[in-house]
């Protein structure tokens, strides 16, 4: 089993209301170490992309502690949030794609936000797209695309600049279990790469396909701890489909 | 050879440098915003030129008429009348300060009251009580100090001389001169507050309408400063292409002014004709206007963004 670096995310205590409404996320802890692959599953409402809204920076928690890559992430001063943001590449449930851009652009937009040159942007870009099979649909816009293609513009746009976390909610849900795998394929490589991975999902064949992965089980937005995700060092599995929980486990 | 020719486009586009310029679609942000820009600025540039034509008609005139004294005689005995006169002009050209002191000929004087009295045949111009008028030029302001100086020195020799500084007379009209032009200042001032706000109205609504792609642009990374600069070089070509429709508007409209109140053919009107700097001054009224979009824009749309996370 590898023993993990320092980690990269740590939530403590985190509770999430909306409002005044009653709690959504009640006391999460969890450690996020870098290189692990992670499923985040629960049923409709259980508070995953609630979660997942935190651990890409884009909610506060009502209450409780974040740190991310070291540093206490819910007091860190704004002009600091964009460069901890470039390093968390986002699969959004419903892809978010910017409209008036091509789905070339919209793969672009991450580089060109961070300041990369238009020529060093070209070529990525280019074989990124021609990676997840949408070769021949650079210029595309967004209302053009089917399902499955927004979400293979909007997998292609968080992983072209090689984040630190990739966050994904959902990210196989329009496409075919086909495409499904070779976009799972891509998280892997990455994975592989360094990149800690986080995929919200109901799909239990998903899971089956990424053996060495560890679960967190989001239930009335508590979580639990099927695979040993939340201890320390995390438990990782070290035969094919070891940490794989039965369908009755996750049920 | 196919994807090369697909992504020549892209390629082409990508040589011109539009960096974050394409985060938002700049094209759609601001409506008719252009329209209003021109409209105040062509407003400003008339205002503008109002007060400046109007401060040199009132420096031309004030110039004119510093150093300028009327000595009247006002006798009803034309002999006695005409012999004051003279004593007058005679003591008034030695006195201490007087530049030069000049008896208006009585064909002047008749002209003068022409148009109020008339000149028909037979008329005796000559027998009406018209006072003698004497010009005197100063070789400094006519101030308090030295038309009691001149009168110390007139009346002696001529007890029925009348004293004034010929700036008195038109004190009046400097003061609606000077009314209108801060008048003028303040329309400027208020063309400016109103540009100000429909920038703020327009670069809200534009925020507004392109939220999401903002809050995804966030996500990604992009800096307040990032979002904030699209919105800004936006309204700027919306700025610079108002303000150059709008300083065309105004600047035919000052010169279709100037030439109807050159018709007029008055002295104080011929005297407010704008001089290159001016000109220069009003061409420069669109490059203010484009920065003040430009800091309303980034200022507005940078505390709209700080309100999100």
């Amino acid at each position: 089993m590898n023993q993990p670096a320092a980690e990269i995310v740590q939530f403590d205590n985190v509770g999430l209301r909306y409002g005044t409404g009653r709690e959504v996320l009640a006391d999460v802890s969890f450690t996020l170490y870098p290189g692990c692959f992670y499923f985040l599953t629960g049923a409709s409402g259980a508070g995953k992309t609630s979660l997942l809204r935190m651990l890409y920076l884009a909610q506060r928690p009502s209450r409780g502690l974040i740190r991310m890559f070291g540093t206490d992430a819910i007091l860190l001063p704004r002009e600091r949030l964009p460069g901890f943001r470039r390093r968390i590449g986002v699969v959004f449930q419903d892809f978010r794609l910017v409209p008036h851009l091509s789905a070339w652009d919209n793969v672009a937009l991450p580089l060109r936000v961070a300041g990369q040159a238009e020529k060093d942007i070209a070529k990525p870009v280019s074989d990124m797209l021609e990676w997840v099979g949408l070769g021949d649909r650079f210029d595309a816009r967004p209302a053009t695309l089917s399902g499955g293609e927004q979400q293979r513009v909007a997998i292609a746009r968080a992983v072209i600049a090689r984040p630190d976390i990739l966050v994904a909610d959902e990210p196989t849900g329009n496409v075919d279990p086909e495409m499904a795998i070779k976009l799972l394929r891509l998280f892997e490589s990455l994975n592989r790469l360094g990149t800690t991975v986080v995929v919200a999902t109901h799909d239990l064949h998903l899971i089956r396909k990424v053996p060495d992965s560890l679960i967190m089980r989001l239930d009335k937005g508590r979580l639990s701890d099927p695979t040993g995700a939340l201890r320390y060092p995390p438990r990782r599995p070290s035969g094919p489909g070891a940490g794989v929980l039965d369908t009755a486990d996750l049920a | 050879m196919r994807k090369l020719a697909a992504d020549l486009p892209r390629r082409l586009r990508a040589l011109g440098g539009e960096g974050d310029a394409r985060l938002l679609p700049e094209a759609r942000l601001s409506g008719p915003m252009p329209w209003v820009i021109a409209i105040m600025i062509a407003l400003t540039v008339v205002a503008a030129a109002s007060a400046l034509a109007l401060r040199h008609a009132a420096q031309a005139a004030s110039a004119d008429l510093e150093g300028g004294v009327t000595v009247q005689i006002v006798s009803a005995a034309p002999a006695e009348r005409q012999r004051q006169a003279g004593a007058a002009l005679a003591a008034l050209r030695q006195a201490a300060g007087v530049a030069s002191a000049t008896a208006v000929p009585q064909d002047q004087l008749n002209a003068l009251v022409e148009p109020w009295l008339g000149t028909r045949t037979g008329d005796d111009l000559d027998a009406l009580p018209i006072p003698a008028l004497i010009d005197v030029r100063l070789s400094g302001p006519a101030d308090t100090a030295r038309l009691d100086g001149l009168r110390r020195a007139v009346s002696p020799v001529a007890p029925a001389a009348r004293i004034d500084a010929q700036s008195s007379w038109l004190a009046p009209v400097f003061r609606a001169i000077s009314a209108l032009q801060w008048a003028a200042g303040g329309l400027i001032a208020l063309f400016a507050f109103a540009t100000a706000s429909a920038v703020l109205l327009a670069a809200r609504n534009a925020l507004g309408i392109h939220r999401e792609t903002i809050e995804v642009v966030h996500m990604l990374g992009a800096t307040d400063l990032q979002i904030a600069r699209v919105f800004q070089r936006s309204m700027a070509t919306d700025a610079a292409l108002g303000g150059l429709v709008g300083l065309f508007a105004g600047v035919v409209t000052v010169l279709g002014l100037g030439h109807q109140f050159a018709a007029l053919g008055s002295g104080m009107m011929a005297q407010g004709s704008l001089a290159w700097t001016d000109w220069t001054l009003l061409a420069g009224i669109p490059i203010a206007g484009v920065l003040l979009v430009m800091v309303t824009a980034r200022l507005t749309v940078l505390a709209a963004l700080r309100r999100m996370l």
